[in-house]
């Protein structure tokens, strides 16, 4: 399967000190590539450095006139402005069919467009996020820690949604987590990271207990009970 | 034509324009910039004051030239931009204070429109409408801008340039604001009338367009009745926008 993104030896500085330290991978189209890690590992600095957000050393190559969605994990100053969530659509620059947007992150009650934005629950404004980017026509879709395990309205988690995303329409996506069990489920492809690399492949074949082990630490005994 | 009428036109367009640019400002934490230009821009009305020259013009270059020292301070040091403004800020406020002659501190300070010349009222309506072009322009941007930088990016927004124009436009109607209400209240006229509009509404159309009702409605009642009393009209028309802001609270929307 083709590559879409080609990464060569990247590497971030902040202050003399490596964040990210000489990581290569690459993305294929279609893959569900999650890329794991302990808190502090530079996993959103790794995303941020690929969507070109901040500086960096080495190679990003991505296949030619791609067009990226992302979904960050915090937009923390949404609450300051009075904004409903029709109006947040319409600050994309081909806004179109909102209404078709929300559908597609699975809420149909279209009264929810007059909703203000800084009321929202984080997993609805999650989803919201979501639908912003998936208007944009995405072939890839960078999400940031995604909420685990939080539903809207008790019917899809985030997974499922991304999972009947990847059925309706091509779409790769780039996922960070530190939640263990997401990878087995939902991975074709997973990188671990503290600084720098520590596993890259199929996360069966790549994530034995010595992996992990060196990867997470004393935080392992967390996550072992659902490595099954 | 008559003195009143030409300071309503100036009063009504800078009011409105920078109220409009004030709800981009309220929402970014940035309510006390205009108070910093506004200082910053202490010496050049000083000078414009000593030989007769428009205040608008006085601040509008020392605004420049305090962006561009902030700027370059900026690049020097790892100190956060909030102590480098103060700085450039307070040795402002200083030199300002050596420059400006006694007699006219009072209109420095607090503003004076009662006497604007047609040619002045004309100015100030044109500048005041290229604003108001420009802010419709750059609005939505600034807004994705203001919710999360990262995603304004990834949707193509040239972060950088759309803060430098965001920058000038601060510095313009800043300048702008100046001739109305002086330097030390001219934050006001920036952040007072978006404060309440935030308070009453819920979508953004509504919140920049009763923002800049406010800011209108705040210039002429304080105009008028300032021209009534003759007294300075710079303090009626804040304190008039402030009544607007506890109202506002009364009617308080979540």
């Amino acid at each position: 399967m083709e590559n879409i993104l080609e990464v060569k030896n990247l590497t971030v500085e902040f202050e003399r000190e490596k964040i990210i330290d000489s990581l290569s991978f690459a993305v294929r189209k279609k893959d569900v590539f999650i890329i794991l890690g302990p808190n502090g590992a530079g996993k959103t600095i790794l995303l941020k450095s690929i969507l070109n957000l901040i500086p960096y050393k080495g190679e990003v190559i991505w296949d030619k006139e791609i067009r990226i969605g992302y979904v960050p994990q915090r937009v923390p100053f949404v609450k300051d402005i009075p904004l409903n969530v029709s109006d947040f659509f319409k600050l994309k620059a081909v806004s179109s069919k909102t209404e078709k947007a929300l559908q597609m992150v699975g809420i149909k009650d279209k009264s929810f467009l007059k909703k203000s934005a800084g009321e929202l629950s984080s997993g609805q404004f999650q989803r919201i996020l979501i639908a912003f980017e998936l208007m944009g026509d995405p072939d890839v879709l960078i999400l940031d820690e995604p909420m685990v395990g939080i539903d809207i309205e008790g019917e899809e988690t985030i997974y499922s949604l991304l999972k009947r995303l990847r059925q309706e329409k091509e779409i790769t996506i780039i996922l960070v987590t530190h939640d263990l069990s997401t990878v087995f489920k939902e991975a074709t492809n997973v990188l671990c990271i503290n600084k720098k690399k520590m596993c890259y492949g199929a996360p069966r074949q790549v994530l034995s207990s010595e992996n992990l082990n060196a990867l997470f630490g004393g935080e392992i005994n967390l996550y072992k009970h659902r490595h099954e | 034509m008559n003195d009143l009428i030409l300071s309503l036109i100036t009063g009504i367009f800078v009011g409105g324009a920078a109220a409009l640019l004030g709800s981009l400002m309220v929402s970014r934490r940035m309510a006390l910039a205009g108070d910093a230009l506004g200082h910053i821009a202490l010496p050049g009305i000083g000078l414009a004051l000593l030989f007769n020259f428009d205040v608008t013009l006085g601040a509008v270059i020392f605004l420049v030239l305090g962006i561009i020292l902030i700027y370059f301070l900026n690049l020097k040091t790892s100190l956060p931009m909030e102590a480098l403004v103060g700085i450039v800020f307070v040795a402002s406020l200083a030199l300002g204070f050596l420059i400006i002659p006694g007699k006219d501190l009072e209109q420095a300070l607090i503003g004076d429109i009662s006497k604007v010349s047609f040619n002045t009222a004309i100015i100030s309506l044109i500048l005041s409408l290229f604003a108001i072009f420009i802010i419709k322009i750059i609005y939505k941007k600034i807004v994705l801008l203001n919710v999360s930088e990262d995603l304004a990016k990834v949707n193509g927004i040239d972060a950088k340039k759309y803060n430098f124009i965001y920058l000038l436009l601060i510095a313009l109607v800043v300048a702008l604001g100046i001739k109305v209400t002086g330097t030390l209240l001219v934050g006001a006229l920036l952040i007072v009338p978006a404060s309440s509009s935030r308070n009453l509404t819920k979508s953004l159309k509504g919140y920049s367009f009763f923002s800049a009702i406010f800011g209108i409605l705040s210039c002429i009642i304080g105009i008028i009745v300032a021209n009534y009393f003759s007294i300075t009209a710079g303090p009626i028309i804040i304190l008039i926008s402030s009544a607007f802001f506890l109202l506002s609270l009364v009617f308080k929307k979540g």
